[in-house]
């Protein structure tokens, strides 16, 4: 610490005055947020970190135990267990990311216009939603299988739509009351349109519980990826998947036990580093009340 | 300049305004003055076309601004008025600015939209309204946020938004009700002086009998949506006819170390929703009678003022 250039040490500073720097201020928030860094890192390498190839067979060797050189053991095809956990990580988190980025943006979209329109618009668009939300997720992601068939896209516009319903609505929730504030009104009398209201003021204001809930939906998402994945809704063999694997692993759960817990492990401690890291976000910007009226 | 004659405005089947009327030439000032709840704000917002808002609308009467009739204006057009030509002062500095946004861009967005400036032009403007309303280092000020400033230079900068796009006309809603009286004091001569140069129209809505002697050229008063007294400041300090500008004025302190009783008004105002028949004012009126409880009295006009009262006169 002692050689830290002054500047550095100021940037220290001023990272932690912002709320992700606040979040990552206790030990927990250091644990999660730490956990969930060294996991996309681990993603974006993987192809020079991962010992073996993710897909190569070595049948001669299946269902070998944890040891050298297979640290988490191999399945059923002799493929390295540890390079398709790291590459399930790959998919998992990619697909969870894409489609809570898909769900936010169209969520944010619907939710601002029904808010601040308000009216029979706003009825339209909120039953719609709501809809959405009464439909099972499995559901959902079997329409998509039957349309375009299984695999990752399918997995990602199902679980778009799973989570739509929730930011539709808390941004919708966030507008309406930010729509009364005081700021907005005199805005409004200083001729300012609609639009400029919305995307300079009411957005902007509005979109921290929106990051969190985000935050928090990618840990459910990863979870529901693994779900379709585990029905062989979602990552079609060779590509790896945490669900796809467990599933795999279930033929052989007393003989090779190793091929379904790993995963499993990954899968648990990411979605709790996830919450962790979110309840983290939500003390740092002070906004419990607010997701909680959504 | 303005002019708004038997302005009714109802929401629902209620209807908090009837029959305001008054006034205002260029470089003057008007005050509203009257109880909470008397419909002073709503006024101001039915001159500024916000009613629509808060789901009520004009059923009567007309705002006319520069030849130009209000209640029948389309939106676009009185967005353009809005900021443009008739600047709002709000009661309320402290959530009157974005909290996330710097106070320098919150101003600038004002001249950019209204009088067409590029972002530059538009922030050199910006530092020169700061600085001719007394803020110190305009330029840093920009830079700042909203948490970070008092109130009372928060109303300035709300003051200098509404100037931005140098409007005619300047309503000034409570504009220091949220403030120290300390400040309070500089903002009501930081207006006054933006009045006399600038050649503004200003329409001050108070409460503060005394802060309308001061500053104003012309006053309204108002109880339950009516205007039951108007005229020059001069005539109705002088000689308040209606019972209800009197006793406002009698509830003005004269001075400190006099042994002197303040007055006030006995009863309340009433709510909108139980207005008294007649004179709204009767049940709490020295000199009602019979008929104050039945018919609604009149404008009675005397010279540039005007009374509702079935009595008028001095006070006895």
């Amino acid at each position: 610490m002692t050689s830290m250039t002054g500047t550095a040490a100021r940037a220290m500073a001023g990272f932690g005055n912002t709320s992700l720097g606040r979040a990552f201020g206790s030990w927990l928030g250091k644990i999660a947020g730490g956990f969930l860094i060294l996991l996309v890192l681990v993603a974006i390498f993987a192809p020079w970190i991962t010992p073996f190839d993710y897909a190569a067979q070595d049948l001669m060797n299946g269902n070998a135990p944890p040891g050298w050189p297979h640290l988490l053991g191999t399945d059923q095809f002799g493929r390295d267990v540890l390079s398709r956990v790291i590459y399930g990580a790959r998919t998992s988190l990619s697909v969870s990311a894409t489609a809570i980025a898909i769900s936010i943006a169209v969520g944010m979209t619907l939710g601002a216009a029904a808010g601040y329109f308000g009216g029979l618009f706003e009825r339209a668009v909120m039953t719609v939603v709501d809809l959405t939300w009464s439909f099972p997720d499995i559901l959902i992601a079997l329409i998509f299988v039957a349309i375009i068939g299984p695999g990752l896209t399918s997995t990602t516009f199902a679980i778009a739509i799973a989570y739509l319903a929730q930011f539709t609505r808390l941004t919708r929730a966030q507008i309406v009351r930010l729509k009364r504030e005081t700021f907005i009104e005199a805005t409004i009398n200083l001729g300012a349109k609609p639009r400029h209201i919305l995307q300079y003021h009411l957005l902007p204001n509005a979109i921290a519980p929106v990051i969190v809930v985000g935050m928090l939906a990618i840990g459910d998402g990863i979870v529901l990826e693994a779900t379709l994945g585990f029905f062989g809704l979602g990552a079609q063999p060779p590509t790896p998947s945490w669900g796809a694997m467990m599933s795999s692993g279930t033929a052989q759960l007393f003989l090779s036990p190793w091929v379904i817990i790993f995963p499993g492990v990954v899968v648990a401690v990411t979605v709790i580093a996830v919450n962790l890291f979110g309840d983290e976000l939500i003390r740092a910007l002070d906004i419990r009340d607010r997701i909680r009226g959504a | 300049m303005l002019e708004v004659s038997n302005l009714e405005v109802a929401f629902g089947p209620v209807a908090p305004l009837s029959g305001v009327s008054f006034a205002l030439d260029k470089g003057e000032t008007l005050g509203i003055v009257g109880e909470s709840g008397s419909g002073k704000s709503l006024t101001a917002m039915s001159v500024m076309g916000l009613l629509p808002l808060s789901g009520g609308r004009i059923t009567a009467g007309s705002i006319v601004f520069d030849g130009q009739e209000l209640t029948t204006l389309s939106e676009p057009a009185y967005r353009r008025l809005r900021g443009g030509r008739i600047g709002l002062i709000t009661q309320n500095p402290m959530t009157s600015l974005d909290p996330l946004q710097k106070i320098g861009p919150q101003v600038d967005k004002v001249a950019v939209l209204h009088l067409g400036m590029t972002a530059r032009e538009a922030r050199a403007r910006t530092v020169e309204i700061l600085g001719t309303l007394r803020i110190p280092e305009p330029a840093l000020i920009c830079e700042r946020y909203p948490h970070q400033m008092s109130g009372g230079m928060k109303q300035r900068i709300v003051i200098a938004m509404a100037l931005a796009a140098d409007p005619d006309v300047l309503v000034a809603d409570e504009p220091t009700t949220a403030l120290d009286v300390t400040v309070q004091a500089q903002i009501i001569r930081l207006l006054d002086d933006l009045v006399k140069e600038r050649d503004l129209s200003l329409v001050l809505i108070t409460h503060d009998m005394s802060v309308v002697a001061q500053t104003c050229d012309k006053v309204v008063v108002m109880y339950a949506g009516r205007a039951i007294e108007h005229g020059p400041v001069g005539a109705i300090f002088g000689a308040p006819q209606h019972p209800y500008t009197q006793a406002l004025i009698g509830c003005i302190p004269k001075g400190l170390g006099q042994d002197e009783q303040l007055t006030g008004i006995p009863g309340t105002v009433p709510t909108v929703l139980n207005y008294p028949k007649g004179c709204p004012f009767h049940p709490r009126c020295p000199r009602a009678q019979g008929i104050c409880a039945t018919d609604r009295p009149a404008h009675v006009t005397q010279g540039d003022s005007a009374v509702a009262c079935h009595f008028p006169g001095e006070r006895a």
